[in-house]
């Protein structure tokens, strides 16, 4: 083999690093295209840490590699707590730089509409392919002339409860009470056996409105009148219900509810110390993923003694509250053709397909198409939530949830004043003060 | 040779001019302080002219707002959450404050004996100011964890405890909760501070003191306090300052939960402006605590001028 000689090297090497650069100069100028690695758009899309986390994993790594090859574009799934997201929002509007696509909770999207691209031509096509989007998510999706997000999925909010506890004071056969009264009677008797009933009164996303909103209308209490401007909150049967919270809360609840977050009952209710939660199913799926972690007293599988049902029912019916996400695409991404392909693709039957069975059922989809999946074959035990986005109301009620409508659900209006009558104030100050709040937002 | 002379006579008339205008004290002066201007002015001026201005507006997350006054500091007025975070925040910095000086000055006197592993035992006492607050408050808000508390768990095994303490579901003793956390934090700073002060004292004074027949108290009282006051109230400024303004140990321990009861200026304000995205209302709420906290550090430094003079 011919010896090379440091000099040599350094003469060939130099030549050919030149030879190559202006060859490769010379393509890119003559095609007129970027080279295919700078090519690669990212788009950088924010996102809630999934209380199923195989989701997230999932779209990290199965979805993400999917879009690049559908698409040419690299996905970057980035996820923080739910409670942190409205911050992350406002300073990235503020800025003006942030994720191209934020997936939001509740009717946050209405706080944001003046930000957000307008996505009424996805929103349509999506909605008449897919059986027509639920109530609620066109409540907190769309401002009343136009899609300012693209509803993704609605968590639906059930009370996941131990059934061999309930049966114990007369609840057989997978039964669960029927009204408040009787909801209140049975905690009061599991309270005395150290095992409440685990409810947050707290600041946060998911659990503490998905509870106190329907508490509230089945009671025939509401925010405001039809016309979404009259607040009518401070009403006999708004008292009324505060004043029975008060006893429920004392005879049957976790007294420690009122600091409680969204994992706080999934944590408190896998290791047996409260006997019915309001929640996702993601107390009963972790159970399923761990049987061998979370055992019972008795030492069964936590699993086969968790059911479901609906929030009892009050004098003004029966309600419920589902929290449901949107996709807003910022107007303030320089990515917002991609983006609104990437929200075309990633919405479309088959892309959304596999995320949906990875929810195993703790999502339902925003249209109800996804009612008539196979999936709600698999699991007996999760039946309640396939048809649960179907029954829900949302914030605002009896206006259209707007702007204003979020602006109380973001504040805790509504849950501090059960709250704060909880800590002691008396129920007619606790609603007239939450009624003078409210008076200050839709008055404004 | 003049062609010659002509490239390097130009710099160096720049260069005699630039030293002619340096050896004049007041250009010097403004060279030298110029730098500091231009931070101060890009990090605390803007940004104080900016909340200031965002504070008259309705301005909300993406909409710009109109001017309008001092109407968001009228409907502060008329604010029940607003007036709990105004008392909270006083509650909360006087009586972190008094606890801090305290123990900070207790734990700088023993500091200051000689005793074996002194070194070792210094280094200790900075963990808790050492450590991120929000790392720290997260290991806090575990213990005080409504469901599993280490610290009602070792209560309830001792003895000491037969139901539940809720620490952060109950208002009082959320508040509380977070003035313990405050103390913990804050008491290496005053401790280390302090013990710094203390170094500086000539240990003849004490010598001369006892051979006087001054007692350890009277020694403290009439020696060692006195000369220790200009370095307590300096220490004091800085932690009334960050106290007064603190958010990170609220938001991560109670949210300025259970409903509203523990929050702070920042943490209210956050909530307002960055949650409800009410930008303007939370420039008004942020603002609000300035005279409140210019008046504190007026008399304060008014306060160590008077002490040093004397």
């Amino acid at each position: 083999m011919a010896r090379l000689d440091r000099r040599s090297f350094i003469k060939l090497s130099g030549c050919g690093a030149i030879t190559a650069g202006m060859g490769g100069m010379a393509g890119i100028l003559a095609s007129g295209r970027a080279p295919a690695h700078a090519q690669v758009t990212t788009l950088h899309w924010l996102r809630w840490n999934d209380f199923v986390p195989a989701s997230d994993q999932l779209l990290r790594r199965e979805i993400a590699a999917e879009c690049e090859k559908a698409l040419g574009v690299k996905l970057n799934v980035e996820t923080i707590n739910a409670n942190d997201i409205q911050a992350r929002v406002t300073s990235a509007i503020q800025s003006g730089s942030g994720p191209d696509i934020v997936c939001v909770l509740n009717n946050w999207a209405q706080l944001y509409g003046e930000s957000l691209v307008d996505v009424s031509n996805i929103a349509d096509e999506i909605g008449k392919a897919q059986g027509g989007f639920y109530e609620t998510s066109k409540a907190v999706a769309n401002d009343g002339k136009k899609w300012i997000a693209l509803p993704w999925s609605i968590v639906g909010l059930q009370i996941a409860y131990r059934k061999s506890w309930f049966a114990e004071i007369g609840y057989t056969d997978g039964k669960f009470p029927q009204t408040w009264q009787e909801y209140r009677d049975a905690g009061k008797k599991l309270k005395a056996k150290n095992r409440p009933i685990g409810q947050t009164l707290g600041h946060t996303f998911g659990d503490a409105p998905a509870f106190a909103y329907p508490y509230l209308w089945s009671w025939g209490g509401k925010e405001v009148e039809a016309d979404g401007k009259t607040v009518v909150l401070n009403s006999p049967a708004t008292v009324e219900s505060v004043k029975f919270m008060v006893a429920f809360w004392k005879d049957a609840h976790d007294e420690g509810g009122l600091a409680w977050d969204d994992s706080n009952n999934n944590r408190a209710f896998l290791s047996g110390t409260c006997c019915a939660t309001l929640n996702g199913a993601s107390i009963y799926i972790e159970a399923l993923r761990k049987p061998e972690s979370y055992m019972t007293e008795t030492g069964a599988q936590m699993k086969d003694d968790i059911l479901h049902a609906p929030l009892p029912q009050g004098q003004g019916g029966q309600f419920s509250y589902h929290v449901p996400f949107s996709n807003m695409l910022m107007s303030y991404s320089k990515n917002r053709d991609v983006g609104t392909k990437f929200l075309r693709w990633i919405h479309s039957r088959e892309v959304f397909d596999k995320w949906f069975v990875s929810q195993k059922g703790f999502s339902v989809g925003p249209t109800t198409e996804w009612e008539k999946h196979k999936l709600w074959n698999d699991d007996p035990i999760m039946l309640p939530y396939k048809q649960a986005a179907r029954t829900g109301r949302f914030a605002g009620y009896e206006g259209p949830s707007t702007r204003k409508a979020a602006e109380v659900v973001t504040k805790y209006i509504i849950i501090d004043m059960y709250a704060k009558a909880v800590q002691g104030m008396s129920a007619e100050e606790a609603v007239k003060w939450a009624h003078n709040e409210l008076v200050k937002i839709y008055g404004a | 040779m003049a062609v010659a002379y002509l490239p390097t006579s130009a710099p160096a008339e720049r260069h005699s001019l630039v030293s002619r205008l340096l050896e004049d004290e007041r250009w010097l002066a403004l060279a030298l302080f110029l730098p500091t201007v231009v931070i101060l002015g890009l990090f605390i001026a803007y940004p104080f002219v900016e909340g200031v201005l965002l504070a008259v507006t309705d301005a909300k997350v993406g909409v710009p707002g109109h001017f309008v006054g001092l109407n968001n500091f009228a409907k502060l007025w008329n604010d029940s959450i607003f007036r709990t975070a105004v008392w909270n925040t006083f509650w909360y910095t006087g009586v972190t404050t008094v606890f801090k000086l305290a123990l900070g000055l207790w734990l700088a006197l023993l500091l200051n004996r000689h005793f074996k592993g002194k070194a070792i035992t210094r280094a200790f006492v900075l963990l808790p100011f050492i450590i991120p607050t929000v790392l720290s408050t997260f290991a806090w808000k575990w213990m005080f964890d409504p469901t599993f508390s280490v610290i009602n768990w070792t209560l309830y095994r001792l003895g000491l405890i037969h139901g539940r303490i809720n620490w952060l579901s109950d208002p009082d003793l959320a508040m509380i909760s977070v003035i313990i956390v405050n103390i913990w934090r804050g008491v290496p700073f005053y401790a280390i501070s302090l013990l710094a002060g203390l170094q500086t004292i000539n240990p003849e004074l004490q010598e001369a003191a006892a051979i006087d027949g001054a007692r350890p108290w009277q020694r403290f009282w009439h020696v060692t306090w006195p000369l220790l006051l200009p370095v307590t109230m300096v220490v004091v400024l800085f932690s009334v300052i960050q106290t007064f303004a603190d958010f990170q140990l609220v938001y991560v321990l109670t949210g300025g939960g259970p409903a509203n009861a523990t929050h702070l200026f920042a943490t209210y304000a956050y909530q307002v402006g960055i949650g409800a995205g009410l930008l303007s209302e939370g420039a008004a709420i942020s603002l609000a605590m300035f005279p409140a906290l210019l008046i504190v550090v007026v008399i304060q430094l008014l306060y160590i001028r008077r002490v040093e003079t004397h």
